[in-house]
């Protein structure tokens, strides 16, 4: 990807972060409203990708905390996590526990909504490592 | 009970990480795990004596009666112990045998995954939890074997012992399954309460099949029994571990659980006495041949997990004593050998038996350990190995036929008596070969000497352990009390005759030890070509074959001829579905379509006929999305928001992708002629109709739902969510969605090594 254009630049700076907060609304709210993990981990895998196309692939790696790798891997691990807290409680697995009151911004929190976190990053970290690695050779 | 087995998942998700702790000896630190295990089995140790047994449960699957149910008894403790004792002293062991190795955390994790994968055969009541672990152990036995990835034959090794306890292991889950479905239950301590009912029962021949094909393959048994040399490959400490103390006795472990269920008609006690037998026999002389220290002790640990079998299948209450008898002998002479092995190896950089001699002097501590493991494999007093050979004799001469059992057990405990001289012996007498051989760190000659110390030990105060560890298991085995005495002079008697001559036989062979090894090795090299490591490999080699040939018929590469086959066939059978069950179409009343509608149907109309006119790839790229797009848009429409903003969001990244990947295509062409192209006009407008069709069949049906009504109405006050169609994802039908991101996962980590094979083959010239 080489032309480079300054508007996709431009525009980038500023529609990245509203996809990325869209994205996370769109986890938060998907329990009640239209919207979850998957939804989300779409948009902000969308986002990541529009950076990749004005940038470059190695700079998406670069603004990444963690490789897409350890991204999915950890999505995986909390979506497991999600399952199995209650069997430690002596309850079938994937049974929902949930919080008794509501947070703060994040509403009603419990295990179904963790699972849901688990599928954002993984969906965020299985499109990135196929679409960076098909970008990058 | 489950505590421990959840520490043991829990320490081999930490082990790779504590091990590379700043600490000194950080590497022991995984050994706390069968530390914690054998301070539970002592604590236990009273309730076994009285034979009282330690239950423990945890609701699985409810719904189906499936509890993980744990049962700790006289037979799984014994076995218990061993995983603990040899588990632990492995862990020191390997912390200096492997130090420094990169990999040392991905070693221990697999390690700590194989003792509690191995508790759990050991202690699981439920037969379908004593399956799972039982696969559990050959996948970390694969992993073990094959941990020196870098070298072709570990891997090969690896892959053979896989398959072989693997494919076992699917004969075994049919042959459990028969006998929970004859049994009426999948408690193994009920079923072994219903014994009459399941002999009687029609299934029986047929379930015993299937048990013992993976009994079998897992013990090493004749004609399975090639994977276990093979498995040599791994690290030596896992040799020890899992291909002569525990792994390899699971099968003898399963046919002695069984043993009140499925034992005691002649189809069984034949079958096993057959395959022990000839397993016996074949192991002693086939190591006979072998040079190397490993494969040595890895033949003869095929022979004795024959003897074992061989007892079982005798299946008398003292030829059961001298199983159980045997295998603690075994473990703890057998282990220690490896560990002599490992040592050796350490060492010296070689375990080839003719390059070795006079290491007594060099390597004093690692001399005596071998000393005291090879006299109790040798059998002579006051070993416990010496114990084990006498019950082994009495049992057999008790046999109906025992003239010609005699024979065989007889000329395999020669062999094995001089096999255990080679090793333990041989080696450490004569010059010294290797001036630069040194004395090991005491975590590589400590833990054989205490595995030979016990047997001494166990040989003196044979009394004790037969009360203590004998009884109890003998008890489970055989279903009633039993009382198990012990003791190393029983006066002279034939079977301690016969022990005597084969003790002198063997000293007589060892001082032939050359031409008899020579004799031996001519006579093996005609029989090699025939042995069923060759059937494995043809197998495998065919197996290549056929998956090559129909990959090349099926997978042409032509992306154009996969979608044509897709369609067709569901053509083909749809159409042939509906004309079989044809039930009336009733169109639904026409109504007038809306502005957006035929706006949006206008758009996706042009988008299609573009997409086959253009001859631009980016073009029909754009105009696909224009389509998929308009189809988010129409889900909108029809109220299902949910739908629209995941179509619109795949879209826009399918894009991306065909955007990404039309730069490694060639340039456009047109390869099809024209009456090709008639052809994919027809198949496309086929497909389409059928399609109408279908929407307009469905449509048209009255169906009531049971489902979603039910998740309509407790979506809220179920799961507390007001959005059923996320809920559905990720409560009600949150398994589901485990599995597919589960397979998400794969598919990514598959594309990532495609992609990068294939730039790595574009690299090369």
């Amino acid at each position: 990807m080489n032309g480079r254009s300054l508007l996709l630049n431009v525009a980038v700076r500023y529609l990245m972060p509203l996809l990325l907060i869209f994205s996370v609304f769109l986890l938060l709210r998907g329990h009640n409203e239209v919207g979850g993990g998957f939804v989300g981990g779409l948009v902000a895998a969308a986002a990541f990708m529009l950076y990749a196309i004005a940038h470059s692939p190695a700079e998406v790696h670069d603004l990444l905390p963690v490789s897409p790798r350890t991204l999915f891997t950890l999505g995986l691990f909390m979506a497991l996590l999600s399952g199995l807290l209650p069997v430690f409680g002596n309850q079938p697995f994937q049974t929902g526990l949930w919080l008794p009151e509501p947070l703060p911004v994040l509403g009603k929190v419990g295990t179904p909504f963790l699972f849901d976190t688990g599928v954002y990053l993984l969906v965020i970290g299985v499109i990135l490592h196929i679409l960076l690695t098909l970008a990058e050779d | 009970m489950v505590g421990l087995l959840f520490s043991g998942l829990a320490a081999t998700l930490i082990a790779p990480f504590i091990v590379r702790l700043p600490v000194r000896r950080a590497a022991w630190l995984p050994g706390i795990f069968p530390a914690a295990i054998f301070a539970y089995l002592l604590f236990s140790l009273p309730a076994m004596h009285t034979s009282r047994e330690r239950i423990a449960s945890l609701a699985w699957v409810p719904s189906l009666e499936v509890d993980l149910t744990f049962r700790l008894d006289g037979l799984g403790f014994l076995f218990s112990l061993l995983i603990a004792l040899i588990g632990l002293l492995v862990v020191l062991y390997a912390s200096d045998y492997l130090q420094g190795h990169p990999q040392l955390g991905r070693f221990y994790a697999a390690l700590m995954l194989f003792m509690t994968a191995m508790l759990g055969v050991v202690w699981s009541d439920h037969l379908l939890g004593l399956f799972v672990f039982w696969e559990l152990t050959s996948i970390s036995s694969y992993l073990l074997i094959g941990f020196n990835h870098e070298e072709e034959s570990s891997r090969k090794a690896a892959l053979q012992a896989l398959l072989v306890t693997g494919g076992g292991g699917l004969a075994l889950l049919a042959g459990l399954v028969l006998l929970g479905l004859s049994g009426g239950t999948f408690a193994l301590s009920t079923l072994n309460l219903r014994g009459e009912v399941l002999r009687a029962s029609p299934a029986y021949p047929l379930a015993v099949g299937l048990i013992l094909l993976g009994a079998l393959t897992k013990s090493a048994q004749f004609p399975f029994h090639f994977w276990l040399p093979g498995a040599m490959a791994a690290p030596t400490p896992v040799s020890a571990y899992l291909h002569s103390a525990t792994m390899v006795k699971a099968g003898v472990y399963l046919l002695a659980r069984l043993n009140p269920a499925l034992g005691g008609t002649p189809l069984w006690n034949t079958l096993l006495v057959c395959f022990g037998l000839i397993t016996l026999a074949g192991g002693a002389f086939l190591a006979l041949s072998q040079h190397d220290l490993k494969r040595l002790l890895a033949y003869t640990t095929v022979g004795a997990l024959g003897g074992m079998v061989f007892l079982l299948g005798i299946g008398t209450p003292l030829a059961v004593k001298a199983a159980l008898t045997f295998l603690l002998a075994h473990a703890l002479y057998k282990g220690a050998l490896f560990l002599v092995a490992g040592g050796i190896d350490h060492a010296t950089h070689t375990r080839d038996i003719r390059s070795l001699s006079g290491l007594a002097r060099a390597m004093p501590w690692t001399a005596s350990g071998a000393l005291l493991a090879g006299a109790s494999m040798f059998g002579l007093p006051p070993t416990f190995g010496f114990v084990a050979k006498e019950l082994l004799y009495e049992s057999t001469l008790a046999h109906p036929a025992a003239g010609w059992l005699i024979l065989f057990v007889f000329l395999a405990m020669i062999g094995m008596g001089l096999v255990s001289a080679w090793v333990a012996i041989r080696p450490f007498l004569g010059p010294l070969s290797f001036h630069h051989a040194h004395e090991n760190s005491w975590l590589l000659w400590g833990p054989p000497l205490l595995l030979g110390s016990l047997g001494i030990l166990a040989g003196w105060q044979a009394t004790a352990v037969g009360e203590l560890l004998i009884q109890p298991a003998a008890t489970a085995i055989l279903g009633e009390a039993q009382k198990v005495k012990l003791s190393l002079w029983h006066g002279i008697t034939p079977y301690f005759l016969l022990s005597l001559a084969t003790m002198a036989l063997a000293a007589m062979a060892y001082l032939w030890s050359k031409p008899v090894q020579k004799s031996i090795e001519r006579f093996f090299a005609h029989l090699a070509p025939l042995g069923p490591e060759r059937g494995y490999r043809r197998a495998m080699n065919g197996l290549i074959h056929l998956a090559n040939f129909q990959t090349n018929l099926w997978q042409n590469g032509y992306l154009r001829v996969y979608i044509l086959f897709i369609i067709l066939t569901t053509l083909a059978l749809a159409t042939g579905a509906l004309l079989f069950n044809a039930q009336g179409l009733h169109l639904p009343a026409f109504t007038p379509p809306r502005f957006y509608e035929v706006l949006l149907i206008g758009i996706i109309l042009a988008g299609v006929g573009a997409v086959v006119r253009t001859t631009s790839r980016l073009a029909t790229i754009a105009l696909l999305g224009t389509v998929g797009l308009s189809i988010s848009l129409i889900y909108l429409l029809y109220s299902a928001p949910d739908l629209a903003i995941v179509q619109f969001a795949v879209e826009t990244l399918t894009v991306i992708l065909f955007v990404l990947v039309i730069y490694r295509l060639p340039k456009f062409t047109r390869i099809q002629g024209q009456p090709a192209r008639w052809f994919d006009l027809f198949v496309a407008l086929a497909g389409g109709t059928l399609m109408t069709l279908l929407v307009l069949l469905v449509t048209s049906e009255t169906f009531v739902s049971l489902v979603s009504p039910y998740f309509n109405a407790s979506s809220l006050p179920l799961a507390k969510g007001r959005n059923v169609v996320n809920v559905i994802l990720v409560d009600f039908r949150g398994f589901d969605t485990l599995g597919e991101i589960t397979v998400l996962s794969l598919a990514a980590i598959g594309v990532f090594a495609l992609l990068r094979l294939v730039s790595q083959d574009r690299k090369k010239p």
